[in-house]
């Protein structure tokens, strides 16, 4: 662990804006938004921090601000040890993050899909479209007020959706979703129904 | 039937002397028995997909083997996965590129209803897109399963008004 205090101590005296960050694994912090691109570059060039291995995004409910934080991943191949960074987004209407695409070419389809999911945008990411969902689709399917079960949309292609009259509908969702309690007895195991607030027999509550 | 060419020839000792027949059955028979499919292997329903085309199940048996990945070629699409709603039009357009006659096979939970797919991003059942004529069950279906329904199809099609459809067309 001396070498987890150690990184925390050189990266605060370079940035002392970065604050630690609750963590049960590795080591993390938090970054303010305009620092980030020069914390991790800092990270990558000073600590062997060589690889992004995830970058995603956290999304705190429409009653928080600020409600988008992005959280990014990298390890160190020559040191084989992992550190976790977290920023928060500016704005809770249009959520903006520099993007680290210049730094890891990785970073292109992860920064992608967390503006496919979350809406948020990447300034300086070369190609900024959508991954997952085809471009044109109306929502951001993982943020909170989004439902699982989807929400009505025309299929991406207007002439096989004139054609064969359907569409997107909210997914039944039968009773689900449907999730397994770890650590019970194997009888009590079984995938059942976490959360039956709202299903397609009783509506969503506002 | 006097012909200069005997090897070609309808040989009557073999034969018997004449063969009655409706044309349906006729039609029906040749449709049945070389159906060839058109693999939509779009999740792990493909890889049972590819265990029952090759030689322990063996789906040459039934006379489907001919796997083609030109829709102008092939009869029977096998929608072997889940459908994504990003990959529905593509379906639907492969479909539709197809020669008739044409089926459909939904083969596994996904492809008939969305399976454990409740979500936003899947395809409740390609039923939604094309008209499917036997559904299978199974997540994923085994290799058995997926020549019953080949089996299952055969039968609809010999029932099939096949002589009508083609002197109305």
């Amino acid at each position: 662990m001396t070498t987890d205090v150690d990184l925390a101590t050189a990266v605060r005296q370079q940035f002392p804006s970065v604050t630690p960050r609750d963590s049960l694994d590795c080591p993390a912090f938090n970054v303010p938004a305009a620092d980030i691109l020069p914390v991790l570059r800092h990270l990558r060039d000073q600590h062997g921090f060589d690889i992004l291995t995830d970058a995603t995004a956290i999304d705190w409910t429409a009653a928080k601000s600020p409600r988008f934080t992005v959280v990014w991943h990298l390890y160190s191949s020559p040191g084989h040890r992992y550190v976790r960074l977290a920023a928060d987004c500016a704005s809770d209407a249009e959520p903006s993050m520099p993007s680290a695409s210049g730094l890891w070419a990785g970073a292109n389809w992860l920064e992608r899909e967390i503006y496919d999911m979350f809406g948020i945008r990447f300034d300086g990411h070369p190609d900024l479209r959508r991954i997952l969902m085809w471009e044109g689709y109306p929502y951001f399917p993982l943020r909170k007020e989004f439902p699982l079960a989807g929400l009505p949309t025309p299929l991406p292609d207007a002439d096989i959706a004139a054609e064969t009259k359907a569409g997107l509908i909210a997914a039944p969702m039968a009773g689900g979703p449907f999730v397994a309690k770890p650590g019970r007895p194997m009888s009590e195991a079984e995938p059942r129904a976490k959360d039956e607030a709202w299903n397609e027999h009783r509506p969503k509550p506002e | 039937m006097a012909t200069t060419d005997q090897e070609l020839a309808y040989d009557t000792k073999i034969e018997g002397d004449v063969v009655v027949t409706k044309l349906d059955a006729a039609v029906n028979w040749l449709r049945t028995n070389s159906m060839w499919p058109m693999p939509m292997g779009l999740a792990c329903c493909a890889i049972e997909l590819m265990a029952t085309a090759s030689s322990r199940f063996d789906i040459s048996r039934f006379g489907a083997e001919v796997m083609r990945f030109s829709p102008r070629q092939s009869d029977c699409m096998i929608v072997a996965g889940t459908v994504t709603y990003k990959m529905a039009p593509v379906v639907r357009r492969i479909y539709d590129q197809m020669a008739a006659p044409k089926w459909v096979i939904a083969m596994g939970a996904c492809a008939s209803s969305g399976g454990m797919y409740r979500s936003y991003a899947t395809l409740q059942g390609v039923d939604r897109i094309v008209p499917v004529d036997v559904y299978i069950s199974g997540c994923p279906p085994r290799p058995e399963a997926l020549l019953d329904g080949l089996m299952k199809l055969q039968a609809k099609v010999k029932r099939e008004h096949s002589a009508a459809k083609l002197l109305s067309a």
